[in-house]
């Protein structure tokens, strides 16, 4: 039985997507640019990101590892990403048009998100129980969340810096990163594990 | 220049996969810790590539354009299990320290993107020549930035149990760490926009 506790700090800080692990970046200096849609952002990746542990647990262990066909495990978990980012568009559609205002335009993005796919990957090479994998869904997504709203709320104040021109854009984002990162690396000190 | 070498030449420097496109940003800054890895990241992002684009341009004509992009992820992710397969029998330490980056490549964004961008739409015979160009470019990325870091980071390079250079320093371990990889990625960033303007201004001014 792993510690649930550790696993949501591992998710949430200490090996924290986008700053420690690097999984999902072209969202991270894509839509940070103003704090709604990094805040819209993480919300969808949260939301997609718990449902795709569930389910990818579930047809895995219920449904690969029986028939003998576990190496089939990259190509089914994308293909279920996939199909369930379709399935969640079209009941946000349904349900909560409000919602689906603020998350829709970010959907599409999510099926090609590197974040996804890692959570799915990392619960099955660790081994992960049922609900260690939904922990884990949730507190990565919830990891991605803090750091995409940190990097936004820095990049929304920076943008009258006077910075260098060959500076400006990309480098920029990557110099914030650069300081955000040293921070969450930091907290494998901070942590006792 | 005929078209072959136009064609090869473009991949590496004006659609160069990171610096020209910004694509597949994450397995750069992942698997740089070292040359030997982004050697091994790069072979197999080629492979995947070549392969890919190969396939893709062949059935171009079959497949409908309204489902195409789940058909390029399942050709792609075929080519992926194969690396990933491939990788845990031959060379199993490097597959250990790419970990979950091989199965990965799936959501390359540089992979779907000259799929895309190129395999759908030229000859079997030019998407090998782009993607040949693309991975050369990739590979170039990752090994300078490999190389960067890992000399600033443990004061060596060291490739396949060779030392090639060492350099009496104080190694930085942060190079090596996560935030070196920003860092490296921001500061060349910076001096490809810096030489890029330069460029501009001097065509500009003549």
């Amino acid at each position: 039985m792993e510690n649930l506790f550790v696993i949501a700090m591992n998710g949430m800080f200490l090996k924290n997507f986008l700053l420690v692990q690097f999984l999902g970046l072209c969202s991270f200096v894509g839509v940070t640019k103003e704090s709604k849609s990094a805040i819209g952002m993480s919300g969808a990746v949260i939301f997609v990101m718990t449902i795709s542990s569930i389910v990818s647990y579930l047809v895995y262990t219920f449904i690969l590892v029986p028939s003998k066909l576990a190496f089939l495990g990259t190509i089914s978990f994308i293909v279920i990403i996939a199909a369930l980012v379709q399935l969640v568009e079209f009941v946000i559609r349904k349900f909560s048009p409000a919602l689906y205002r603020s998350l829709g335009i970010y959907l599409p993005l999510i099926s090609t998100n590197c974040a996804i796919l890692g959570a799915v990957l990392l619960n099955v090479q660790n081994q992960y129980s049922f609900i260690a994998s939904v922990v884990f869904g949730i507190s990565a997504g919830v990891g991605y969340g803090i750091a995409m709203t940190l990097m936004a709320a820095i990049r929304e104040r920076s943008v009258r810096l006077n910075v260098p021109s060959a500076v400006q854009g990309l480098p920029h984002a990557f110099f914030i990163a650069t300081l955000l990162s040293m921070a969450f690396v930091n907290f494998f000190g901070v942590i006792p594990i | 220049m005929s078209k072959v070498t136009s064609e090869y030449i473009r991949g590496i420097i004006k659609d160069n996969p990171t610096f020209g496109l910004v694509l597949g940003l994450c397995p750069v800054l992942a698997v740089t810790t070292s040359v030997e890895n982004a050697i091994g990241m790069a072979a197999g992002t080629a492979f995947v590539l070549i392969f890919s684009n190969m396939f893709i341009s062949a059935m171009r004509k079959q497949i409908p354009p309204s489902v195409r992009l789940p058909i390029f992820l399942i050709v792609i992710a075929t080519f992926v299990t194969m690396v990933d397969m491939l990788m845990a029998a031959y060379a199993p330490p490097l597959h250990r320290s790419l970990g979950i980056f091989i199965p990965l490549i799936v959501v390359n964004c540089i992979i779907i993107g000259r799929a895309e961008a190129y395999a759908n739409r030229n000859n079997v015979f030019y998407s090998i020549i782009d993607a040949l160009g693309e991975s050369t470019g990739f590979l170039l990325v990752l090994v300078l930035i490999g190389g960067i870091r890992e000399l600033l980071g443990t004061g060596a390079i060291v490739l396949f149990g060779n030392t090639l250079i060492e350099v009496p320093i104080e190694p930085a371990t942060y190079m090596v760490l996560p935030p070196g990889a920003f860092l490296t990625i921001g500061v060349l960033m910076a001096i490809v926009n810096y030489s890029k303007a330069k460029r501009l201004r001097k065509m500009g001014g003549e």
